[in-house]
């Protein structure tokens, strides 16, 4: 088992993955590698179970700011589940428990004094597939801050989004009319949009171009390169070459487990677990 | 404008508003079942003491509230039963099974669609109309049992025929698939292998079906049946009466001690519904429950 | 068994479950024919202006007047009465079981709304003229009379509660979980999420239910015949007697009406209109309905 803060002090592969010592407390002085900026998101030992079964396990990782981490694994590796736990969106799902300690600037999210609703104008999600409502691209990117009690000018805050999300060309001046009528690609540019019209501080991404074809992936990633100067992006991806490309930092998830984190480019050249080389060259998975 | 002070969220007072909806919406939830109750504390209670052998063994008696009974009543409404259940079941299921099974996916078919889930709208006084002028007087039946029968075997047979085929299309396509594949018809894929599966699904419709009948008065009143039977039915061709019917007929009446009748009555009838609702839905869990696929 | 046989034996079946699949059209062939036919002779004694637009119903009192809009008018108040209880109710309801109630409490509520729809329409009756009326209404209202309308109303808006909970509860879950999560992904509170989300995506279903819950409550015959009266008159005071044209089809039929004459003739010219009534209600029911199906489906 392997955490964040200890991949170049690991044994080589030729052993069984050893446990080494490490630090747990959430002021030790973290090592290398460790995101460059300071951590906005932490986990300390967390499991996500579903009932009786352990979907995540043991995972700590930090979240660096203004960067871009990715979640790389096969299906089923509980990528998503630890994502979703960050907004507590997990919430919903009455059989799930979360153990361990899991912060947004250093503040428990899980703690007995924390709101979720509160929580999720801070972390923002975008999800898998397109969800707008089904209402006017306007109303999709005002409803939020409406509802939040937005104190500015509602019309400019939709404008900038939409800006922000690369799409506000596109749409300007069709702005009133259904969200339903924008293509795949434009309705995730809007629910980007929708998600930083609230002013997060992070934004999660639940595998937000599986669902489109390659020409809108593309823009989504063009995009997210220039999301990360304002907001901390984390996300989650099934596709290789898409974290590789975009990331700042990678953590590739096997069955639960956190089997390594580092910075993308070394992860992808030279990563230190046999799992995660067998992964990246497409053995398995 | 920094990211905080930009929003002014009110949180507390959004979820009070929350608490005060979701204590509404639970309390209206309740007015239904407040209002059954209340509805079967007080048929209880007014009917209670008139419940007894004699009520359910004597003829009813204009004169003489005391002694009136339901003997008629129920004797009646269990021949309209049968003879609905035998015309009814049949055709429903007939009828469902072809448009699942057989018909090929044309305009007419779907024309059939559309005519059955309008004619499961229509008012139960439009069939009793229908029956009248039909089957009591084209076709000379009468006041009988069977004319009876037949007005509430139309009304009945829609909803026979959209419970039956919920049954069929829940039935998954690869047990027909495999069953096709050994070479069977379709007739032997339907017997013995679609209708099993399905009988559950079907039993349940069918039950709730007919408890619909036996609750229906107005069609019976539109041809004209009479409350004041002395005698059981013997044969289909017979005059009768029914429970709903005499039920009205107490209600109709001022005096007080017909409504304890009506109610009396109430508590006889409802004993044969609850329990056959009940033994429907119970069916229909179970069947959740168990499915394998 | 010979091929041959069989093929025959399966041509017989197909044919025998295609005359039972028939049976439902020829039932509405008759309904329409019966009520066309008999309708037309009363026409050639009333005419249709003076029916469809009179204003007072008298067909056997002298002087006789043919004017249906006062049974319209009765049959609208109980019906739109009986949706001021049902709707909000069941809507509750609907709202309760899909978004708030736990498993356990949805699996008592269900059933318990479905023994609601199975009580006959007597009950209801017998319920209105004997509790409602003289305990609930006169008390509160002391000019009701004791035939009235809104007793009639109340009793059927409980009866239709179960039929419009269970289709807004269909539409509620007919919307998709992403839209809900989509909501609470931008800091909303469960409820802004179910108002201002869920039922108004939901709100073509809705709408259905809402019509298919008027149109029973435009058929209903004994509840109404029993409480609220059988004086025809143009009124929207609910607290007053007033005659629905179901409950008028059933006084005739409760008298000695011999066939051929004017009166019996009023039966079908009555029972076309209220199938005409229903029938519209019902079909613009189920193409709203099918519209919320193509968007979610």
């Amino acid at each position: 088992m392997v955490t964040a803060m200890d991949t170049r002090s690991a044994p080589t592969s030729e052993t069984a993955p050893a446990t080494p010592s490490f630090a747990i407390a959430i002021d030790a002085t973290p090592r290398s590698p460790v995101p460059d900026t300071p951590a906005v998101v932490r986990a300390r030992d967390v499991s996500i179970f579903y009932g009786s079964f352990c979907a995540v396990r043991n995972v700590s990782l930090d979240m660096g700011a203004n960067r871009v981490t990715a979640i790389i694994g096969p299906s089923g590796c509980g990528k998503s589940t630890l994502l979703r736990s960050i907004n507590r969106m997990n919430d919903f799902i009455p059989s799930m428990t979360v153990t361990g300690l899991l912060t947004y600037n250093d503040r428990d999210i899980y703690g007995s004094d924390s709101d979720p609703v509160a929580l999720r104008r801070h972390i923002g999600m975008v999800f898998q597939k397109p969800n707008p409502f089904p209402k006017s691209i306007y109303k999709n990117v005002a409803w939020g801050p409406k509802i939040n009690g937005y104190r500015g000018d509602l019309d400019e805050l939709v404008e900038q989004s939409l800006r922000h999300a690369a799409l506000w060309d596109e749409v300007k001046d069709k702005i009133h009319q259904s969200a339903y009528a924008l293509s795949g690609g434009q309705q995730q540019r809007l629910c980007i949009a929708r998600a930083i019209a609230l002013q997060p501080d992070v934004l999660l991404m639940d595998e937000p171009c599986s669902a489109l074809d390659p020409i809108a992936t593309a823009r989504i990633e063009d995009l997210i390169d220039k999301l990360k100067s304002a907001y901390t992006v984390i996300l989650v991806t099934h596709n290789m070459q898409q974290a590789a490309r975009v990331s700042d930092r990678t953590a590739f998830m096997y069955m639960g487990e956190l089997i390594e984190v580092d910075d993308t480019t070394t992860m992808f050249t030279t990563p230190k677990e046999q799992r995660t080389q067998d992964y990246i060259t497409g053995r398995f998975g | 404008m920094t990211a905080e002070s930009a929003f002014e969220p009110r949180l507390a007072q959004r979820r009070r508003w929350g608490k005060v909806f979701a204590v509404a919406c639970a309390v209206l939830s309740l007015f239904g079942i407040a209002v059954l109750t209340v509805l079967l504390v007080r048929i209880v209670s007014e009917g209670w003491p008139w419940l007894t052998t004699k009520f359910l063994t004597n003829f009813p008696s204009v004169l003489f509230p005391e002694n009136a009974g339901m003997k008629s009543a129920i004797y009646g409404t269990l021949w309209l039963i049968g003879l609905t259940a035998i015309t009814s079941l049949p055709v429903g299921v007939g009828a469902a099974v072809y448009l699942e099974e057989y018909a090929p996916n044309n305009r007419l078919t779907g024309f059939i669609h559309l005519n059955i889930a309008n004619l499961a709208g229509v008012p139960s006084v439009v069939y009793g109309i229908l029956g009248l002028a039909v089957f009591v007087r084209l076709l000379n039946l009468g006041r009988s049992v069977l004319a009876g029968a037949f007005i509430l075997s139309l009304l009945v047979i829609p909803v026979i025929i959209m419970a039956t085929r919920e049954a069929l299309i829940a039935v998954p396509q690869t047990i027909r698939q495999a069953a096709f594949a050994l070479g069977a018809t379709r007739w032997q894929v339907v017997r013995a292998h679609v209708l099993p599966s399905a009988l559950p699904g079907i039993a349940t419709g069918a039950i709730l079906a007919l408890s619909r009948a036996i609750g229906e008065a107005a069609p019976l009143l539109v041809i004209g049946a009479l409350t004041y039977v002395a005698f059981v039915p013997e044969g289909p061709l017979d005059a009768f009466a029914a429970m709903p019917l005499q039920i009205y007929d107490w209600c109709d009446r001022p005096q007080p001690e017909f409504h304890h009748l009506a109610a009396a009555g109430i508590m006889v009838l409802l004993g044969i519904l609850l329990p056959m609702n009940a033994v429907a839905i119970g069916i229909r869990a179970w069947h959740q429950r168990r499915k394998v696929w | 068994m010979s091929t041959a046989i069989v093929t025959v034996k399966e041509k017989l079946i197909h044919f025998l479950l295609f005359t039972c699949a028939l049976i439902s059209i020829a039932t509405t062939t008759g309904i329409i024919w019966v009520l066309a036919s008999e309708s037309f002779f009363f026409f050639k004694e009333v005419s249709p202006f003076a029916f469809f637009f009179g204003t007072r119903w008298s067909p056997i009192l002298v002087p006789t007047s043919f004017g249906v809009l006062p049974l319209i008018c009765g049959t609208f108040i109980v019906a739109v009465g009986a949706l001021v209880v049902a709707v909000p109710v069941g809507l509750a309801s609907a709202t309760f079981l899909s978004e708030y109630a736990p498993m356990t409490v949805r699996s008592i509520l269900k059933p318990t709304l479905e023994i609601l729809a199975g009580v006959p329409t007597v009950v209801y009756g017998y319920f209105a003229l004997t509790f409602v009326t003289p305990y609930v209404l006169q008390p509160l209202i002391p000019n009701a009379e004791v035939f009235n309308a809104a007793s009639a109303a109340l009793v059927v808006g409980v009866m239709i509660i179960p039929t419009i909970s269970s289709l807004c509860d269909d539409a509620f879950r007919a919307v998709p979980r992403s839209l809900r999560e989509a909501a609470y992904a931008v800091s909303a509170t469960k409820l802004e999420v179910s108002t201002r989300v869920v039922l108004p995506a939901a709100m073509s279903g809705v709408v259905a239910a809402v019509l298919l819950g008027l149109a029973r409550a435009i058929g209903e015959t004994m509840a109404v015949s029993l409480a609220a009266g059988m004086t025809p008159k143009m009124t929207l005071n609910p607290f007053e007697s007033v005659q629905t044209m179901t409950g008028y089809i059933v006084q005739v039929s409760l008298g000695d009406t011999p066939a051929g004459t004017i009166e019996y003739q009023t039966i079908f010219a009555v029972g076309m209109t209220l199938f005409m009534i229903t029938m519209t209600v019902n079909v613009v029911s189920h193409r709203v309905m099918r519209r919320f199906r193509e968007v979610y489906e």
